[in-house]
């Protein structure tokens, strides 16, 4: 298994975000975690990738226990994440923000910086042309040089994904890159999803938009409440009767 | 436009002791040199991983005695010395940068500040070895001595000029080179998003420790150039008006440049000094002010940033939202 957890716990004072869930993400795969707002999905994606600490539980990567790693050893190992809130570097061009994501492709330390120039201009060359092929498949390459500040919400996005992918993932956690977005852009994202892990990357997703969750995901979890309520494919969740009632609410009338 | 401003800039500095007679405007702008070097060093902290280190002073000082002690009461060749004055400072640049591990923002300033107020402390009190309030008189001046030839002591202000001019020029160039790769970019990505940059592998802590170490080096050789001039050491050098001054020609020049803070070094360490030619003393300090504060109030981004704006580069159009 590419991503295992087992008994996750996160407790915030007296409330459990996550309350012991396990689950494992097979590689090759796109797998989403879905569940009502609270649930503690983004929770699950900040113990996997070391932003925070879980009261209880591993996480295993390949077999390797990463629980308590900081986030860029987390990240040098291959598990990448977006975040909930766009999240780019606002004050610097698209391509300087996708530079910035290929980071563990360069070697390029104080000591080669200040005596190896020649050295520096050929890793900034590979890089340069590195961003620029990240920059043309997110669909960025007539912004390259605008400011991140500068671009729409969906292209912001668009960007996010762009850094993420520079810093070449093995395993890409996406939180929400469809939020906010317009039906043409969410097909824009449903596609790049899916040729991301053609490519051989896999991909765990939490996203709120179930047409697209159902129609890219191979397997789906469900949270709810901190606990793991179901976990299958995605026409088996759809019908799982606990699911239909953490979404609507155990009375008829829907609200959610 | 850029390329014509640097050359004009660099011809009027290379040939200013030709056409500067008065000894006085000579010292003025050795001034501004070695606050050109404190200014580059703080604006790689202040300025790159946007970290404001309000101890500054500390590293200056440091430095200075650093090279102080071990020429005068070492007997150490002021060379020695002002690899210590590097060294030293680095090394207390990298405790800080330890200490601050996960301190940012506020606390990082506290941090820094504490450590500054720490040390000059120990200089007013340690009196056998720093003589105090004293301080140390007699440092020697910087000599060339290449085998075979009698020594050249530097001891003339167009001689030490030229050492400021070259350690300016290094500085420079160092921080060029910094910023110009993968190291710059991870400083900057430090500033602008700290969590992001984590997510895509970097270190915050390892970088702002290496621009910590860096800076405070820097600010040290400043510190060091700074004895060998003025030949007098006391604890006068880790009085917080350093800092400050350091931080207004940062912030003034433009900080997150290259060329600002040596803008701003040279402006602010001329300006006070041309006012007080023009005016009565009681004026000199009230107008510094008022130009300072016009200078923030209107080019809140700073000078060099200010004057790029005129000729926007096209791709620079977009306004940061």
């Amino acid at each position: 298994m590419i991503l295992e957890a087992r008994d996750l716990t996160v407790r915030f004072g007296g409330v459990a975000a996550l309350a012991g869930v396990s689950f494992q993400v097979a590689p090759g795969t796109v797998t989403s975690l879905i569940g009502p707002n609270g649930a503690g999905k983004t929770t699950a994606f900040n113990v996997i990738t070391g932003f925070q600490r879980p009261t209880q539980g591993t996480v295993r990567h390949d077999g390797q226990v990463i629980t308590g790693w900081r986030p860029h050893r987390i990240a040098a190992r291959g598990l990448v994440r977006t975040f909930q809130k766009t999240s780019v570097f606002a004050g610097l061009t698209v391509r300087e923000n996708v530079l910035t994501g290929l980071h563990l492709q360069g070697r390029v330390g104080v000591a080669a910086a200040l005596l190896a120039r020649a050295r520096v201009r050929a890793e900034e060359r590979r890089l340069a042309e590195e961003a620029d092929r990240v920059i043309e498949f997110v669909g960025l390459g007539g912004r390259r040089d605008e400011l991140a500040g500068g671009l729409s919400y969906g292209e912001q996005r668009l960007l996010e994904l762009a850094v993420a992918l520079a810093a070449r993932p093995r395993l890409l956690l996406l939180d929400e890159p469809a939020s906010g977005m317009t039906a043409s852009e969410k097909a824009t994202v449903a596609g790049l999803i899916a040729r991301i892990r053609d490519g051989g990357v896999t991909v765990f997703l939490v996203e709120h938009d179930m047409r697209l969750v159902m129609g890219i995901s191979d397997r789906v979890l469900v949270l709810n409440y901190g606990r793991l309520i179901a976990d299958g494919d995605p026409a088996t969740v759809q019908r799982d009767p606990e699911v239909v009632r953490a979404y609507l609410g155990s009375g008829a009338h829907a609200h959610a | 436009m850029r390329r014509l401003a640097f050359v004009i800039g660099l011809a009027v500095a290379v040939t200013a002791p030709l056409w500067v007679w008065n000894p006085y405007h000579l010292h003025t702008l050795i001034m501004a040199g070695i606050f050109a070097v404190l200014a580059l060093s703080l604006n790689l902290l202040l300025g790159y991983t946007g970290q404001l280190s309000l101890g500054h002073a500390a590293f200056f000082g440091i430095g200075a005695y650093a090279t102080a002690l071990l020429s005068v009461k070492g007997g150490c060749s002021p060379w020695i010395g002002l690899l210590a004055a590097i060294v030293l400072p680095g090394v207390a640049g990298w405790v800080i940068g330890r200490l601050a591990l996960k301190l940012r923002g506020a606390y990082f300033v506290l941090l820094t500040i504490s450590f500054a107020g720490c040390v000059s402390l120990v200089s007013v009190n340690w009196m056998d070895l720093t003589n105090g309030p004293l301080g140390l008189p007699g440092v020697p001046a910087l000599e060339i001595a290449l085998p075979g030839l009698p020594a050249l002591p530097l001891r003339s202000k167009t001689a030490f000029y030229y050492v400021v001019l070259l350690a300016v020029m290094l500085a420079y160039l160092l921080c060029l080179a910094l910023i110009r790769s993968r190291v710059g970019r991870a400083l900057v990505a430090l500033r602008e998003n700290e969590t992001l940059a984590a997510s895509v592998g970097i270190d915050g802590t390892h970088y702002l420790v290496l621009a910590a170490v860096i800076s405070a080096a820097m600010a040290g050789f400043g510190g060091g150039l700074y004895a060998h001039y003025t030949r007098f050491v006391s604890p006068e050098v880790f009085l917080f008006t350093y800092t400050v001054t350091m931080v207004i020609m940062v912030v003034a020049g433009g900080k997150g440049t290259l060329a600002g803070p040596v803008v701003g070094a040279v402006l602010f360490t001329v300006l006070p000094e041309a006012l007080r030619a023009a005016t009565s003393w009681q004026w000199q300090m009230l107008l510094y002010g008022i130009l300072l504060v016009a200078v923030l109030f209107f080019l809140p981004e700073g000078i060099v940033p200010a004057l790029r704006r005129l000729r926007p580069e096209p791709h620079r159009r977009a306004s940061p939202a």
